[in-house]
């Protein structure tokens, strides 16, 4: 099989989903469209069974405060007999924001959701082992949240007084 | 003969078949001369201890001829990179499995203050979770500044008096870090 195109890609999709499936792009040629969490799962089977997207290369976060659904999972799907790739995103509430688990699809989402948990603070229901990942277990905010001060507030060499100020 | 330079010994009296001197002194001197060093070593700065000790700089010329990979036979713990928060417990339960006397060394600037890691995840230093006796500055800091770090550390340890590991003030500094 050679490698399938994006447009063809598209009128599959479409043609599936209709108006379920939004905002196609192509930044890089790189497939991107959104869709809703209560659609994610059907359209990630459809792409794993129909189309051949075999392989989940990642499952991971994003925030834009400013916009009215500020969280979002981003999925990268990649067909190894088509050559393709595609990206979907799912765009959630700010307050506890929940998505399903692609975890029965591909048991590789298991970290990466637990990651995205970590740093995100996204509930992915049905999940067997939702708990952090890389930072600290009695960590209680989601670190990658615009909201979260980067630095480490116990440092004090960096303090005003010591400069002069 | 060979030139090798033994340790000079201690002043002291010294009269025909005896001689007398303090017994801190004496275990000084042998303690600083035989300081195993246990490398924890986590980035770049263990990278040049790796240089500190191989042929060329030769660490072992300092008596630390064995690096200890168990810290049950370590004497001087060498801190060498970014430790993360993650690791804190791992590094303070691995310096509690030190029998006393030990002694730590604190190699490059992640170690010594979080470096350029400013960042919710990096310890800001690891004297935040265990006592250090040496810092090494540096970024990572050359295999000399490592050495000096070391040679630093044998003279805290040939003048430790004999009772400080007993003395109230060192168990208020482990306490101070919730270690008995």
């Amino acid at each position: 099989m050679g490698k399938i195109s994006n447009q063809e890609l598209i009128q599959k999709i479409s043609s599936k989903f209709a108006d379920r499936v939004s905002t196609f792009s192509e930044p890089m040629g790189l497939l991107t469209f959104e869709t809703s969490k209560e659609e994610i799962i059907e359209v990630l089977t459809f792409l794993k069974n129909d189309l051949d997207f075999n392989f989940l290369t990642d499952i991971t976060g994003i925030h834009y405060p400013e916009q009215e659904m500020p969280i979002g999972v981003i999925y990268h799907l990649h067909s190894f007999r088509q050559n393709v790739r595609v990206r979907i995103k799912v765009f959630l509430e700010e307050q506890n924001p929940s998505i399903p688990t692609a975890f029965n699809l591909w048991r590789g989402a298991d970290w990466m959701e637990r990651e995205t948990y970590d740093f995100f603070g996204v509930q992915f229901e049905g999940h067997p082992d939702l708990r952090r990942i890389l930072n600290m277990d009695d960590m209680v905010a989601f670190p990658m949240r615009k909201e979260f001060p980067l630095e480490d507030p116990n440092r004090v060499d960096k303090k005003d007084f010591f400069f002069g100020r | 003969m060979s030139d090798i330079k033994l340790a000079e010994a201690p002043p002291g009296i010294e009269g025909s078949g005896f001689f007398a001197t303090s017994f801190d002194k004496v275990v000084g001197l042998a303690r600083a001369n035989s300081l195993w060093p246990l490398p924890f070593a986590t980035s770049c700065c263990g990278i040049e201890f790796m240089a500190t000790m191989g042929a060329h700089y030769d660490l072992a010329r300092f008596g630390s001829e064995r690096p200890s990979f168990s810290p049950r036979q370590a004497d001087m713990l060498l801190v060498m990179g970014t430790i993360a928060k993650k690791m804190a417990p791992v590094l303070r339960q691995v310096y509690i499995q030190m029998a006393e006397p030990r002694w730590v060394i604190a190699v490059g600037a992640c170690a010594t203050s979080g470096g350029i890691f400013d960042s919710y995840s990096v310890l800001q230093g690891i004297d935040e979770v265990i006592p250090v006796d040496v810092y090494v500055p540096g970024c990572p800091p050359r295999p000399e500044a490592i050495l000096s770090g070391v040679l630093r550390l044998q003279d805290l340890v040939r003048n430790e008096p004999m009772r400080r590991r007993n003395s109230d003030e060192y168990k208020e500094l482990l306490n101070k870090y919730g270690i008995q």
